[in-house]
């Protein structure tokens, strides 16, 4: 009974694994690549060269990518993908930025707007709100500060602020 | 009654508060300039509300507060806004933007302040952020914002006067010539927060102050309870102070309200009570000016941005080259460079000290991981623990270890044998960690916002080439039929 059940469950995953196209080592790659994941900021601002966090964690499992890549997280997930990775630790190479001294979200000048949507395109979290030619604004607390809203703005109106000043709770700011 | 000072860790310093007592409480020279920078509170500075060559009144506001939490900020004097300019600050490493005004010396004072719009306690509290008044037991914390989030009633008022760093008087001196106004601000304070109870801590040390708080609570509507500590440093800290008197513990992460306690400084409900019952807001503090390098050391009342060099020369100018001039205590307080810095609303203290009064640091050495640092610290931590992962840039750890609750109160660098700037360390360090803990924070959700973004612009795609192919499809099938 015993052997009859071992023998139809193994006979189940490899079913399984040819229906689903997926070998033992493309299911432990893709495990790897959302421990990664996990561990990466999530700012998607692609200072990696990679178009977000999920991209560098995959390149960083292939192999393609170096540990330390990526400004945001710092040396301390400098550190946290050594050892995930099991390569060397090194500290953030600065071509790729530096990491900020303080949280810092984006802020829209709203006198300054002109309410092209060139910014909410550009957003990759969906943090800021608004219409064509009508006034846009960041919603503060689904900032990651990752400025790549700044560089299409054709009137310069936005610029990064320390959380200090905009808190992340800014609907309850008196 | 007296109770204990903490439950854990702290010194038993020498105290040096006698130097600066004994003269009675007095003004400062008044300065023909001012500097008043719109950022001597915590939370985003003021904004300016006046222009150069515009003509102010004492007591008149000359900056709104910013976005979230942030102050007022009054003219201590009447005089001319000479220039508004980024200035070098004392407390911060960048310039600040400083109202300069220049003295006209007729004292002028400013009647139109504002009137509470009712008699609701709600009204109170917003009426209170308009003077301006911040925590002046050096947190500075605006006290408007801080009442405007308390719990709405049954709070717990807990009025701090145990001035525990060893060489400062200024709330001494306070509670013994103005316990009147001590008294009427806790007061107001209670019918602001709805209190039920009131309780006024002074250290054992303070027998006059305490007199004379009892004296002048005989007068007083509330009955507020006066409980001495143990003068052991730093007793006067405000989670030390809160767990000594109520025998709750402010949890980790939370606020002294998230216990039903509001805590505050026997100067911040005294500035409440001048601005409440006199209509002055906070444009002047006591400030105690000592230190053996310090002539004849005392305790002044003065105006907001005066400079230091003006309050020394009130005590008499220096007794010898100070070797460090530091704003606040000797333990917590900032070094400063020259003593043309200005008096900000969180200046308790000046301490011109000689190589006497403060020994300069030896060299540092390594740590011999003797734990004396683990046994004075009264937040309950293990610096010699954190210092090892500030050094290796272990934010998960020192997340682990409670950088975030230290209190910098300097205990473990005083009692550190290899002399390590732990406090400076640990404080350098915080800004990383907050940031990285944001960060963290921030994560899940933006990672649900950026897969749900990618989601609906493949799909967008997916539609748009579905479309496409449908097009394609009825102009072949069109071209066939033709």
């Amino acid at each position: 009974m015993l052997v009859a059940t071992l023998i139809s469950a193994v006979f189940a995953a490899a079913l399984a694994s040819v229906l689903l196209r997926t070998t033992p080592r493309e299911i432990a790659r893709e495990r790897l690549i959302e421990a990664v994941n996990a561990v990466l900021p999530q700012t998607q601002c692609g200072r990696c060269t990679f178009s977000g966090c999920k991209p560098y964690a995959t390149a960083l499992v292939d192999g393609v990518a170096d540990i330390n890549h990526c400004p945001p997280g710092g040396n301390a997930t400098a550190r946290l993908l050594a050892d995930l990775l099991n390569r060397p630790y090194k500290p953030v190479d600065p071509q790729f930025g530096v990491t900020p001294a303080q949280p810092m979200v984006a802020w829209i000048d709203e006198e300054a707007c002109i309410g092209c949507t060139k910014c909410i395109q550009a957003c990759p979290v969906d943090a800021i709100v608004g219409a064509s030619k009508f006034m846009h604004t960041v919603i503060a607390a689904q900032c990651t500060g990752c400025e790549l809203c700044i560089p299409p703005c054709p009137v310069d109106c936005i610029h990064l602020r320390p959380t200090a000043d905009v808190p992340r709770t800014a609907h309850s700011a008196s | 009654m007296t109770t204990r000072a903490l439950t854990r860790g702290g010194l038993k310093l020498d105290t040096h508060k006698r130097r600066s007592t004994t003269h009675p409480l007095r003004a400062a020279t008044t300065p023909e300039v001012l500097v008043l920078s719109v950022d001597q509170h915590a939370g985003s500075p003021a904004v300016p509300i006046v222009k150069p060559g515009d003509r102010v009144l004492r007591g008149q506001p000359i900056a709104e507060p910013g976005h979230g939490v942030s102050a007022w900020l009054h003219s201590p004097v009447s005089g001319i806004v000479r220039t508004i300019e980024p200035r070098p600050s004392a407390l911060h490493r960048d310039p600040s933007v400083c109202i300069v005004i220049e003295n006209d010396g007729a004292n002028r004072v400013f009647e139109g302040q504002p009137q509470p719009r009712d008699d609701s306690p709600q009204a109170l509290r917003e009426h209170i952020a308009r003077g301006g008044i911040v925590g002046l037991g050096g947190a500075i914390f605006p006290t408007g914002p801080k009442l405007l989030r308390a719990p709405e009633r049954n709070a717990h008022l807990i009025v701090n006067g145990a001035e525990c760093e060893p060489w400062i008087s200024c709330d001494d001196m306070l509670m013994r010539e103005r316990a009147d106004q001590v008294i009427s601000g806790a007061e107001i304070v209670c019918r602001a927060l709805q209190a039920e109870r009131c309780t006024i801590a002074v250290e054992d040390d303070m027998t006059e102050a305490a007199q004379a708080l009892r004296a002048a609570a005989k007068q007083s509507k509330i009955v507020p309870e006066i409980v001495t500590v143990p003068s052991i440093y730093p007793a006067g800290g405000e989670r030390q102070l809160i767990t000594a008197l109520t025998g709750h513990e402010v949890p980790s992460g939370k606020l002294p309200q998230d216990i039903g306690v509001v805590c505050q400084n026997v100067g911040t409900v005294a500035a409440v009570a001048r601005w409440i019952r006199d209509g002055e807001p906070l444009i002047s503090r006591i400030v105690t000016v000592t230190g053996s390098a310090t002539k004849d050391p005392a305790n002044l009342e003065v105006l907001l941005g005066t400079p230091i060099a003006t309050l020394i020369a009130d005590c008499g100018g220096y007794a010898a080259q100070p070797a460090r001039l530091i704003m606040g205590g000797t333990m917590m307080g900032v070094a400063l460079d020259h003593d043309r810095h200005v008096v900000v609303k969180g200046t308790n203290c000046i301490v011109a000290a000689t190589h006497e009064d403060l020994e300069p640091p030896g060299p540092e050495m390594p740590c011999i991981r003797c734990g004396a640092c683990a046994e004075v610290c009264p937040a309950f931590l293990l610096p010699q623990q954190l210092h090892r992962y500030v050094l290796a840039g272990e934010l998960e750890n020192l997340d682990r270890y409670g950088l975030i609750d230290c209190i910098e109160c300097g205990c473990c660098d005083y009692v550190c044998p290899s002399q390590i700037p732990l406090v400076e360390r640990f404080r350098a360090a915080k800004p990383e960690l907050v940031r990285y803990l944001d960060m963290r924070g921030m994560a899940p959700l933006a990672r649900a916002s950026y897969e749900a973004r990618e989601a609906r612009l493949a799909r967008l795609e997916a539609e748009r080439q579905a479309q496409l192919a449908e097009k394609r499809r009825a102009l072949a099938s069109k071209f066939k039929n033709s």
